[in-house]
């Protein structure tokens, strides 16, 4: 048998791939108009971005930015749908929004495959994942999620205050997709750092980006190592044994794609689970209501995933185009805000409500068109699993200090400390 | 003539595997291997699953299930 030495490179040293891209003026510092120089990096937007969305629906629904080299931000449902489903002229190739564009030869794969790439690539990457993901595939994770959940619950005995985001809603995405890879289960405050450093760290300077970015492809790489010399019956070995165009897969795209479910598994989960018990904390007629009613969870958790949608995309225009009323050119940034769309009242009834009996919701949490979310129905379960073990265990909760609650930075929104009083 | 007055279909060139309809109505839906949704027999509603079949046209975020209403 031959030697699978398509791992045995070595990294570059400074991540001499990422340099050939275009880099922009790092601009920070509060807002003048939301209008004409919006930051979903500033505290502002970090605290409570739906007053700032509501209002730019209004008078400027396209919204611009000079920062990160230009950047629009359309906040009506239709906007954001169009961009989604429009993959001719707005490019995944890369979708966290920054100071750095990567090189348009990266496209259509992109460095996380599939979420970075385009047709007609992306949907054969996109198929490799898809069963994986599946309802049914991710349902074999429910009783270790549940157990989990409640080991976590134990593990806040005799607390009268604990922090549901920093105690219990980050660890379980951390926990299920580490299985899920085969990563060693005590790796996760790594991983924590990973995904800070790569959601979160916007704003760095670049070369300190890159190097936190090769820090994740190493670990990624050690463990490739690991399960080429012990193969498991996990993701790992999956990628690494999986064949596209009969042949295996390119080592980037193999630990692209590891790095995607790694870093798109947490932080989201982390942030809807979290925004969940914020909302049921300072929602004391909603919390009991769902610890009455424990069959209405499945409605609510669609309103959490609308009301407090965790991510938001990115896009890059591929050519000059007048569109939707504004004058595009290429490379400008698309922020793709599904949370932004998810409160267009032309789209939903009570927009600015949380109604947690709320039956129609055809909200955009997962995004829309071919890039919906592979992890989307392993997201429901952990985050119907985390509640429903939570309302049972701890079915009487307040926030602690509203004031000491902190939010993400960037893309992705969710709570990071949540003090809630449980004694 | 025993023929049920509602059918429901799922246009496969919108759907993307977000699962709504079968976590709706899973008596009407189900999964193929990559998590798209499909049509579980003939796509007849029998009278007691017709709300379910209209929840899950109406949740579906791609507009890809359709009720057709037979004369």
């Amino acid at each position: 048998m031959a030697v699978d030495d398509r791992f045995s490179f070595q990294t570059p040293e400074t991540g001499e791939d990422e340099l050939v891209g275009t880099r922009s003026e790092i601009i920070t510092g509060p807002v003048a108009d939301w209008a004409t120089d919006f930051s979903h990096l500033e505290p502002e937007w970090s605290a409570d971005p739906y007053p700032i969305q509501d209002d730019l629906r209004q008078r400027c629904p396209i919204a611009r930015t000079e920062r990160f080299g230009g950047a629009w931000l359309p906040t009506r449902y239709d906007d954001v749908a169009a961009i989604a489903y429009d993959t001719d002229r707005f490019s995944s190739r890369s979708i966290i929004l920054s100071n750095f564009r990567p090189p348009r030869e990266l496209a259509p794969i992109g460095g996380s495959p599939p979420i970075s790439s385009d047709p007609p690539f992306h949907r054969d990457a996109r198929k490799l994942l898809l069963p994986a993901f599946t309802k049914k595939v991710v349902a074999r994770q429910e009783p270790a999620t549940r157990a989990f959940c409640h080991s976590l619950i134990d593990s806040l005995a005799g607390r009268d205050v604990v922090d549901a985001a920093h105690d219990y809603a980050q660890h379980i995405p951390m926990r299920v997709i580490a299985d899920m890879l085969g990563f060693p289960p005590q790796d996760g405050p790594q991983f924590r750092e990973f995904v800070e450093d790569l959601l979160e760290g916007i704003n760095l300077p670049p070369d300190d980006r890159v190097e936190r970015v090769s820090r994740l492809f190493d670990y990624l790489l050690a463990q490739v190592h690991d399960h080429l010399d012990q193969p498991r019956e996990d993701l790992t070995t999956y990628l690494i044994d999986a064949e596209l165009y009969g042949r295996k897969l390119d080592p980037s795209v193999v630990t692209g794609a590891m790095a995607l479910l790694l870093i798109a598994g947490i932080d989201t989960s982390w942030s809807a689970i979290g925004a969940s018990l914020w909302h049921l904390a300072k929602t004391p007629g909603d919390r009991d209501r769902l610890v009455a009613e424990p069959g209405l969870l499945p409605t609510a958790m669609e309103e959490f995933l609308r009301a407090y949608a965790p991510v938001t995309m990115a896009r890059l225009v591929k050519q000059d185009m007048h569109w939707h009323g504004v004058d595009m050119k290429a490379e400008d940034w698309i922020l793709l805000s599904f949370p932004a769309a998810n409160r267009d009242p032309a789209q939903f009834d009570r927009a600015d409500e949380v109604v947690i009996d709320r039956e129609v919701n055809r909200h955009a949490a997962f995004g829309l068109g071919i890039h919906r979310c592979v992890g989307s129905h392993l997201a429901r379960m952990e985050l119907r699993v985390a509640l429903e073990v939570w309302l049972e265990r701890i079915p009487a909760f307040t926030l602690d200090d509203p004031g000491a609650v902190t939010w993400s930075a960037g893309q992705i929104r969710g709570p990071r400390t949540l003090p809630l009083r449980i004694g | 003539m025993r023929s049920s007055a509602v059918k429901v279909q799922i246009n496969p060139e919108l759907c993307q595997g977000h699962g709504r309809c079968y976590d709706l109505a899973p008596g009407l839906f189900g999964d193929d291997e990559e998590g798209y949704g499909r049509v579980l027999s003939d796509g007849a509603v029998p009278p007691e699953a017709e709300r379910d079949a209209r929840l899950a046209v109406l949740n579906c975020p791609e507009h890809a299930v359709e009720l057709l209403e037979e004369g």
